[in-house]
C-alpha cells in the first residue's frame, strides 16, 4: 500500500451540488406529503362538513396553488438543500465577524427538544411553568453579574428588537420626566452596528454619528460639541467592530449623564470582556447581550435568537412586561406598570433560547466565562499577527493588541492587483469558509472582519490563515483566479444585475413565472 | 497504560491547552493573557472572579436541567385550549427534521454561495406563502405577528404620507402593546368598535373614523376573538374611498377554506406563521410574515430581506440574492426602511416545509377539521346551562365561551378545570371588561372528541360545584 501524501496547503474542498429545482417543480397531482386528522364521525354527523357555515363570500373558491409532493421527496429536497448551506457546525467560521460564530454545544440543542419545552403555552398557569420560568429566573441572575446591572428581560427576540427596547425605553424615561419633546437626540458611532440608528429612528430621534479619531477611537471631543440638552441618549458598542476598546468610555457616559441622557450598551457581542469588565462599572444604564452571540445559541439562518436586556435598578418601571420574579417558593409573571413601554414581542421571548444559553453558562461556571473571553482575545491577537504578514492586508488604526475582533483591509492589495474584498468573498467559498467583508458603509476600505472566538484551535485559524495568504498569492500571480471564483461552491458567479430592477425582480417563484414568460 | 490527569481544558475551549496559549503568546509578542487587556483601565476592570454557579459538565448538566423541566407540563400532558396567538396544530415530523438539520441551525450570514440553500429555501418560503394569500410578494420572517401588522402600518404611512391608523376593538391587548409601542410617536391609532353580539367591525364607526389622515383600515381574519369578518371587501372599499390603504392580519391556516384577504381588497397582508409547523415553545415558535402586491411602491418600503430568483454565468443554475437590498439598513443605517437583523428566518424555513408537504388540500382538510371540531366543542359548551358562545357570527379556531351566566368567574372555574388536567383558554375579563366573565377557547385538529367531552363534562362540573373557592394564584 503506497502512502498517500496529504501536503495540500488549502483544503481541497467542493461544496455539494444538488442541482435542485424549486420546490414547485416536484408537483405531482395526486400525491401527498402528510395526512391531516380527520374529525371524528359522531362530529361530523353533528356539525356537518363545518365548512357550509362560512359565508359564501368569504369561502375559497380555488386551493391554493401548493405543490403536491409525496413525503419522502419533500425530505430529500431539503435535506439536499441544507446539504448547500455552509452552517457554522461544518466550517472554521472566523469570517462572520462581530456575530461571535462560537461552538453550539450539542447537548443544549437535545436538551431543548422535549415536550417539557415545545409544548408549553406562553399563557398557560404558571404552576405548570415553574421550570421554565426558573431557567429565566436563573439566567436573570447571572445576567445581573455578569453586567453589574440589575434586572433582565428576555422578551427582545434579536440585537436589533433589544435595541428598539433600549430606545423605546430611553423615550419613555425622558417623557416621564417631562423631557420627552426637549431630547430628540441619540449618539452613536459609525463603527456600531446599523441598527442601533436605525432603531433610534424609528422612536422618533434625529441621529448624531460619532467617527473615529486617528487612532481608531470614537473623538470624546467631538462627543463633547454635539452633547447638549437634546440628547436623550447614547448607544455604543465597546470594543467596536474594529475591536478597538474605548479605555476612555467612562468620561463618555459620565459627559452624558452630566447632559441628562441615558447611555445605553451594546453588547450583542461581549465575548471578549465576560469576568473582566462590565457595563456597571463602565457607567452604563442599559445593555443587551445577544445570547445567540455570546451566549452560544445557534443562529438559525437568521433568527429566532434572544436580545437580552439588562437596566439598572431606575429603569426597571420602564422594562416591557411581564417579567419573572421569584418570592423565595415560586416563579411568577408580574406585569411591570404604568411606566413599562408595554411589549416588544409577544409572550415571553424565545424560551428555549434562554434554555440553551442558560445551560452554557452553568457548563462553564465563572472562571469557564473568563476562560471564553481570554481565549477568544488570544485567538484573535494571534490570528491578527499573522494575518498582517500576508502582502496586501492590513488593519487600519491603533497598532496595539485588539480584543476579540478586527476589521481589516485588502486596500492595498485591490490598488496592487484589482482584486477587491468581495471577490475574495467568493474565492474563500472554494476553501469551504465563509468570509464577511463589514457592515455599510465601508469607513475602512475594502474591509473584512474577523472574529476567532474562543472555539477554535490554533490548527483552525490556521488552515483560515492559510487560505487568506493563498488568496493573496493568487491576486498578485494570477488574478482572474480569483475574480472568477466561485468555481468549487454549489453555484456560479450570480448575475445580480435584476435584483435592483422592479421590472426584473423576482422575489416569488409566481412573479418569476410571470415575468419570464416567453413572449408570443 | 498511559494515563491522564483530570482534564482542565474545557471541551469547547481547544486552546486552553497551556503549551499552545505559550506558542500563541510568543507569536504575538506578549507575556500572558492579561496583557492583551492592557487597554482597559483598572478602575473598571473587574478584580474578583464572578460570583455564579459553579461549572457543571455535560452528565451533571444534563441531569440537572431534565430535573428543573420536570417541574413543567405542557399541552402533552394536559388537555389545552389555549390559543389567542399561538397555537397548538399537528406537526408532521418533516418539519422537525429539516429545522434541526445542523447546516440550517447553525448557518447564519452566509452568501448565497456557501449558503445557496438557505437562500433557495427562504425562497421557496416566500413563493409558497404567497400561493397561500395569493399575493407575489413576501417577506423573509420578521419577529412575530405583532411586529408583521406594526411594520405594515408604517409601510402603510410611508406609502401613503399619512400617519393615523385605525385598528379592530377585538385586537389582541398585547399586539395592541407592542403596535403602540412600534409605531409611537410618528404614528397614532383610533380603535373601530365591533358589533356585539355579531364579532364584526362597525362599519358605521368605521366611516366615522377614516379620514383624510388615515394611512391604513387594519382588521384581522378571524379576528382576535375567533370570529370571521365578513365584510372584508366593505371595509377595504371605505379605506379606499378615503385614499387609504386595507391592511388585513390572518391566521394562515385558515386559508385553506377562507378566501385570502388579497381577494377581498387587501393592500398588505400580514400574520404569524407559527400554525404552520412551529411548535409553541412556550411563545417561541412566532414568526410574522408580510405579503403585498409586486408594485415597486409596496417593494420598496419593506424593512425585511427580500429574496429573489437569478441566473447564474451557468447555463440552467439557479441562484439567487437580496432584491433591492439598498432599501435596508444594514445598507443604509438610519436613512433605511425602520430596521432589520436576526428575526425568524428558521421559521421561515420550516413553514415552507409545512406548506409543501400539505399541499393544497391538505390545507384544505385542515381547516375543515379545525372548523367541524371548533363547532363541536362550541356546541357541546352551549348545551350547559348558564354557558353560552359569546359572538354570533361563524368563528375559525377560536370562539368567545360566555360564563357570566353561571354566577361564576372565568378564574374559579378555570381553576377547577386545571386541577383536572385542564388548561381552560384565555381569561378575557381584564383585557375586554365590556365582555364580563368570557374566555377565548381554541380547539384545532389535535383535539380528540373524547378531548371535547372530557372539557364539556368538566366545565359542567366547575358550574355547578358549590365550592366557591378563594382562587389564588398557584
Amino acid at each position: 500500500m503506497k502512502r498517500i501524501v496529504r501536503n495540500h496547503k488549502v483544503r481541497n474542498f467542493h461544496q455539494a451540488k444538488w442541482d435542485e429545482p424549486i420546490i414547485f417543480e416536484l408537483h405531482k397531482p395526486g400525491e401527498r406529503g402528510v395526512e391531516i386528522p380527520q374529525a371524528e364521525a359522531a362530529i361530523e354527523s353533528m356539525v356537518g362538513d363545518g365548512i357550509s357555515r362560512i359565508p359564501d363570500k368569504m369561502k375559497r373558491d380555488t386551493p391554493p396553488a401548493l405543490p403536491e409532493i409525496g413525503q419522502a421527496k419533500v425530505l430529500r429536497h431539503y435535506l439536499r438543500l441544507s446539504q448547500e448551506t455552509l452552517g457554522s457546525d461544518f466550517n472554521v467560521e472566523i469570517g462572520q465577524g462581530t456575530c461571535t460564530m462560537k461552538y453550539i454545544p450539542r447537548i443544549n440543542e437535545m436538551m431543548i427538544r422535549t415536550p417539557k419545552i415545545m409544548d408549553l403555552h406562553p399563557l398557560q398557569d404558571v404552576s405548570n411553568a415553574q421550570g421554565i420560568l426558573e431557567v429565566f429566573y436563573k439566567l436573570d441572575l447571572a445576567m445581573r453579574e455578569i453586567s453589574g446591572l440589575d434586572k433582565f428581560s428576555f422578551q427582545p427576540s434579536s440585537g436589533t428588537q433589544a435595541l428598539l427596547a433600549m430606545a423605546s425605553i430611553v423615550r419613555a424615561y425622558h417623557d416621564s420626566r417631562g423631557e420627552g419633546e426637549q431630547r430628540n437626540e441619540i449618539i452613536t458611532t459609525i463603527f456600531s452596528h446599523p441598527s442601533q440608528a436605525a432603531t433610534a429612528v424609528v422612536k422618533g430621534y434625529k441621529i448624531i454619528t460619532l467617527y473615529p479619531d486617528a487612532d481608531g477611537f470614537p473623538d470624546i471631543e467631538e462627543l463633547k460639541k454635539v452633547i447638549s440638552p437634546r440628547t436623550a441618549g447614547f448607544v455604543v458598542a465597546n470594543p467596536e467592530d474594529t475591536g478597538i476598546y474605548n479605555p476612555r468610555i467612562k468620561e463618555f457616559t459620565d459627559l452624558v449623564h452630566e447632559a441628562g441622557g441615558i447611555c445605553y450598551y451594546d453588547q450583542a457581542n461581549a465575548n471578549g470582556l465576560l469576568g473582566v469588565t462590565r457595563a456597571k462599572e463602565a457607567g452604563f444604564d442599559m445593555c443587551f447581550f445577544n445570547l445567540h452571540k455570546t451566549f452560544a445559541a445557534p443562529h438559525m439562518c437568521g433568527g429566532p435568537a434572544t436580545g437580552a436586556l439588562g437596566v439598572v435598578d431606575a429603569l426597571i418601571p420602564f422594562l416591557p412586561g411581564p417579567i419573572v420574579e421569584y418570592d423565595g417558593t415560586s416563579y411568577d409573571l408580574k406585569e411591570v406598570g404604568d411606566l413599562s413601554i408595554g411589549k416588544v414581542r409577544s409572550f415571553h421571548g424565545v424560551a428555549q433560547t434562554v434554555l440553551r444559553s442558560y445551560a452554557w453558562v452553568r457548563s462553564l461556571g465563572a472562571e469557564g466565562l473568563r476562560q471564553v473571553a481570554h481565549t477568544a482575545v488570544l485567538n484573535n491577537n494571534y490570528l491578527y499577527h499573522k494575518i498582517l504578514k500576508i502582502r496586501g492586508a492590513s488593519a487600519p488604526y491603533v497598532k496595539g493588541n485588539r480584543l476579540e475582533q478586527v476589521r481589516y483591509s485588502w486596500e492595498q492589495m485591490a490598488e496592487e492587483t484589482g482584486v477587491t474584498t468581495e471577490d475574495v468573498t467568493r474565492r474563500m467559498c472554494d476553501f469551504g469558509l465563509h468570509y464577511w467583508t463589514s457592515h455599510h458603509p465601508y469607513v475602512v476600505p475594502q474591509p473584512f472582519t474577523l472574529e476567532p472566538t474562543e472555539s477554535y484551535s490554533k490548527e483552525d485559524l490556521d488552515e483560515y490563515i492559510n487560505a487568506l495568504q493563498q488568496i493573496s498569492d493568487e491576486a498578485y500571480s494570477n488574478p482572474e483566479i480569483v475574480k472568477n471564483a466561485p468555481t468549487r461552491s454549489t453555484v456560479h458567479r450570480i448575475e445580480d444585475s435584476s435584483f435592483d430592477d422592479p421590472k426584473e425582480w423576482c422575489i416569488t417563484w409566481r412573479a418569476y413565472l410571470k415575468k419570464t414568460t416567453p413572449s408570443e | 497504560m498511559e494515563t491522564r490527569r483530570k482534564a482542565s481544558v474545557h471541551p469547547y475551549i481547544p486552546n486552553m491547552i497551556p503549551e499552545v496559549q505559550r506558542q500563541m503568546l510568543d507569536e504575538i509578542g506578549v507575556q500572558r493573557i492579561e496583557d492583551l487587556y492592557d487597554i482597559i483601565p483598572d478602575a473598571i476592570k473587574m478584580d474578583r472572579l464572578m460570583d455564579l454557579p459553579p461549572a457543571l459538565s455535560e452528565f451533571e448538566l444534563k441531569r440537572e436541567i431534565d430535573k428543573l423541566l420536570q417541574k413543567n407540563k405542557g399541552a402533552n400532558e394536559t388537555i389545552n385550549f389555549l390559543g389567542a396567538g399561538c397555537w397548538q396544530h399537528f406537526i408532521p415530523a418533516v418539519c422537525d427534521e429539516i429545522n434541526q438539520r445542523s447546516e440550517f441551525v447553525t448557518a447564519y450570514a452566509g452568501e448565497p454561495y456557501e449558503d445557496k440553500g438557505r437562500f433557495q429555501s427562504l425562497f421557496e418560503y416566500q413563493s409558497l406563502v404567497a400561493e397561500l394569500v395569493d399575493m407575489d410578494v413576501v417577506n423573509v420572517p420578521t419577529f412575530d405577528w405583532a411586529q408583521a401588522a406594526s411594520t405594515s402600518l408604517r409601510m402603510a404611512s410611508r406609502i401613503t404620507g399619512r400617519t393615523e391608523v385605525l385598528l379592530p376593538a377585538t385586537i389582541d391587548r398585547d399586539k395592541l402593546m407592542i403596535i403602540a409601542n412600534y409605531i409611537t410617536p410618528q404614528l397614532s391609532y383610533q380603535l373601530v368598535d365591533f358589533n356585539d353580539p355579531s364579532g364584526e367591525l362597525d362599519l358605521e364607526d368605521l366611516k366615522a373614523k377614516v379620514g383624510a389622515n388615515t394611512a391604513a383600515v387594519y382588521f384581522e381574519n378571524p379576528t382576535f376573538l375567533g370570529t370571521i369578518e365578513s365584510q372584508g371587501q366593505q371595509i377595504a372599499d371605505i379605506a379606499h374611498a378615503a385614499g387609504a390603504l386595507s391592511v388585513v392580519g390572518v391566521d394562515p391556516s385558515s386559508l385553506g377554506v377562507l378566501k385570502p384577504p388579497s381577494q377581498y381588497g387587501a393592500d398588505i397582508i400580514c400574520g404569524d406563521l407559527q400554525p404552520l409547523g412551529m411548535h409553541m415553545n412556550y411563545g417561541g415558535g412566532q414568526a410574522g410574515f408580510i405579503a403585498t402586491r409586486d408594485e415597486e411602491k409596496f417593494v420598496m418600503e419593506y424593512p425585511s430581506r427580500l429574496f429573489g430568483i437569478a441566473p447564474t454565468i451557468v447555463e440552467g443554475e439557479y441562484g439567487f440574492g437580496d432584491v433591492a437590498y439598498e432599501r435596508t439598513s444594514f445598507a443604509h443605517r438610519e436613512t433605511g426602511k425602520e430596521s432589520v437583523g436576526t428575526q425568524t428566518a428558521l421559521w421561515g424555513i420550516t413553514a415552507g416545509v409545512y406548506l409543501a408537504l400539505l399541499g393544497p388540500y391538505g390545507m384544505q382538510e385542515l381547516g375543515q377539521t379545525i372548523m367541524q371540531k371548533s363547532q363541536y366543542a362550541a356546541e357541546l359548551l352551549a348545551a350547559i346551562d348558564g354557558v353560552e358562545i359569546r359572538l354570533q357570527s361563524t368563528f375559525f379556531k377560536e370562539f368567545v365561551v360566555d360564563f357570566n351566566g353561571t354566577g361564576k368567574t372565568v378564574r374559579e372555574i378555570h381553576h377547577q378545570l386545571l386541577a383536572e388536567g385542564i388548561q381552560g383558554g384565555k381569561d378575557l375579563s381584564e383585557d375586554f371588561p365590556g365582555l364580563g366573565q368570557c374566555a377565548l377557547y381554541c380547539v384545532t385538529e389535535v383535539h380528540a372528541q373524547e378531548e371535547l367531552e372530557t372539557l364539556a363534562a368538566a366545565i359542567q362540573r366547575a358550574c355547578t360545584s358549590q365550592v366557591k373557592e378563594e382562587v389564588q394564584s398557584l
